[in-house]
């Protein structure tokens, strides 16, 4: 049975929870920020850590290895820069002729890379912290790339060293998306099954939506937070729903949220 | 006199107050009668150090659990689902310290886990601390020492803190990613923590014993016991 101090407390404790769920969105970020202070010592030693098992693989690298990846490494250069040179003189032809039209020119990505230290403790949640903030100009709703170039999330959140991501699949993460067949059906990417991180829903498309296994799913650039043209992934199945009123499809996100190490953050 | 020890005299101790202390063997030790002049206040100083060192190590347990729950998905990518070891750790708390180290601890512990998660900040608190106040209160009945009461009560705890927790951000308005599978989720959690809850024991028991005093033992010799032989 529960005695008098017991009531005591969970009574002050209700309380203090209260006061704390009720505080202002500002203070309870920093709030998080300080707490969040107290892991840095860890973050060095995790990071420490991974270093000196780098460099342990480093060493036990056999030479022929290194010598045949630098090979291929200097070949894919090569390829690169050709690529590059078509690139820029497409841009340039682009250029011109947007010029010609009078359309606005497009601008540059501007990406930076961040690595992914720590992912949300709570599985009720998709989020992942990377190692950039407020400090390296990172804001809120930033978009978020893998290394491919596939659509991760969006930031959410920033303190000054790191930053919170909320990943495709996240219920706090919808995107405006548009499959990539002749009509150019539009929909809402939005939450996911909790087994397969790589499957998340895409909802509101229209009942005649011509939507089939396979077709490609990029952002529609509708809502302003996402780029337009940034790939999502595919079609992997579509349903009537709602008695028939709307079109939901299932769709295999092109990257693997529970194997991100390094992403990029689409500066504007 | 140094100020803590010069404190610790004379002040009734909350864990001793409410039934608690680092363990048995220690209280057992304190209750014993002391012969030897200023053995009380040695007993006190080491009394007060091991609560503070017990205190100390609970408090980086709970830091060093939500920092292997958010940096290390090994369990996560196998079973779909992370394993949460700070209710195996207030199952710990419960059985061993008193109210209000439970209370802090819960409050840490909580505060630590919403900081690296999308929670909103102290959604964890109140669901831990129930749970450890539920175990503290009946305490006195369950034993602490067998395994098999540690496993049920950590699977007990593991299962009602989520539990909670998500009821809570349900009741805040929030819409976190739930269906069928979050049963798994739940079942994984669980087990997890059933099979921590006993292992945290160990390593406790390991760690108060070798950073800790030892037990003084009592000579089972009396010199008024003693038979002389031969003529006097």
């Amino acid at each position: 049975m529960l005695r008098r101090p017991h009531y005591i407390a969970v009574g002050l404790m209700a309380l203090l929870t209260l006061l704390v769920l009720n505080l202002p969105g500002r203070t309870t970020a920093r709030l998080k920020l300080a707490i969040g202070s107290l892991f840095l010592p860890l973050f060095g030693l995790a990071s420490g850590a991974k270093e000196l098992a780098g460099h342990a693989g480093d060493v036990v690298m056999p030479r022929g290895e290194l010598l045949r990846l630098n090979e291929s490494l200097r070949r894919e250069n090569e390829q690169l820069r050709i690529q590059i040179q078509q690139a820029e003189g497409i841009e340039r032809e682009n250029a011109r002729l947007r010029q010609l039209v009078g359309w606005q020119r497009q601008t540059r990505w501007n990406l930076r890379l961040a690595r992914v230290v720590l992912r949300d403790p709570a599985n009720w949640w998709r989020t992942v912290q990377i190692d950039l903030g407020s400090l390296n100009g990172v804001s809120n709703n930033l978009p978020v790339l893998t290394a491919e170039g596939h659509l991760v999330g969006r930031v959410a959140s920033t303190s000054l060293t790191r930053s919170q991501v909320v990943l495709l699949g996240d219920p706090n993460c919808r995107v405006a998306a548009r499959v990539l067949n002749e009509a150019g059906d539009t929909g809402i990417i939005s939450a996911g099954g909790l087994f397969d991180g790589s499957m998340v829903l895409m909802n509101h498309l229209s009942r005649n939506a011509n939507v089939k296994p396979g077709q490609r799913v990029v952002t529609s650039g509708l809502g302003g937070t996402f780029p337009k043209d940034i790939l999502v992934g595919q079609i992997a199945d579509a349903r009537p729903v709602e008695y028939g009123l709307y079109t939901e499809a299932l769709v295999k996100l092109a990257a693997n949220p529970g194997a991100l190490e390094e992403v990029w953050v689409l500066f504007p | 006199m140094r100020d803590d020890v010069r404190a610790s005299l004379g002040r009734p101790n909350p864990d001793l107050e409410l039934g608690g202390g680092v363990g048995r063997q220690t209280d057992t030790r304190l209750s014993l009668p002391t012969r030897v002049k200023g053995h009380d206040t040695i007993v006190s100083f080491s009394k007060s150090r091991m609560n503070k060192l017990h205190h100390t190590l609970l408090f980086l347990a709970a830091l060093l659990a939500v920092f292997w729950e958010a940096a290390f998905g090994g369990i996560r990518n196998v079973l779909g689902a992370q394993v949460s070891l700070l209710p195996a750790l207030m199952v710990y708390a419960a059985m061993s310290t008193g109210l209000v180290t439970l209370a802090l601890l819960a409050l840490l512990s909580g505060l630590l886990f919403d900081s690296l998660s999308a929670n909103p900040l102290g959604v964890s608190v109140l669901p831990l601390f129930a749970v450890g106040v539920m175990i503290h209160a009946r305490r006195d009945l369950l034993l602490r020492e067998q395994v098999f009461a540690q496993v049920v009560l950590g699977f007990l705890a593991s299962a009602l803190a989520p539990a909670l927790a998500v009821l809570l951000l349900l009741t805040l308005g929030e819409s976190p990613l739930l269906g069928w599978g979050s049963l798994w989720q739940w079942l994984v959690m669980s087990a997890g923590g059933a099979a921590a809850t006993p292992l945290l024991f160990i390593l406790f028991g390991w760690l108060n014993r070798v950073l800790g005093y030892q037990p003084v033992m009592e000579t089972s010799f009396r010199p008024d016991r003693e038979i002389r032989r031969g003529r006097s």
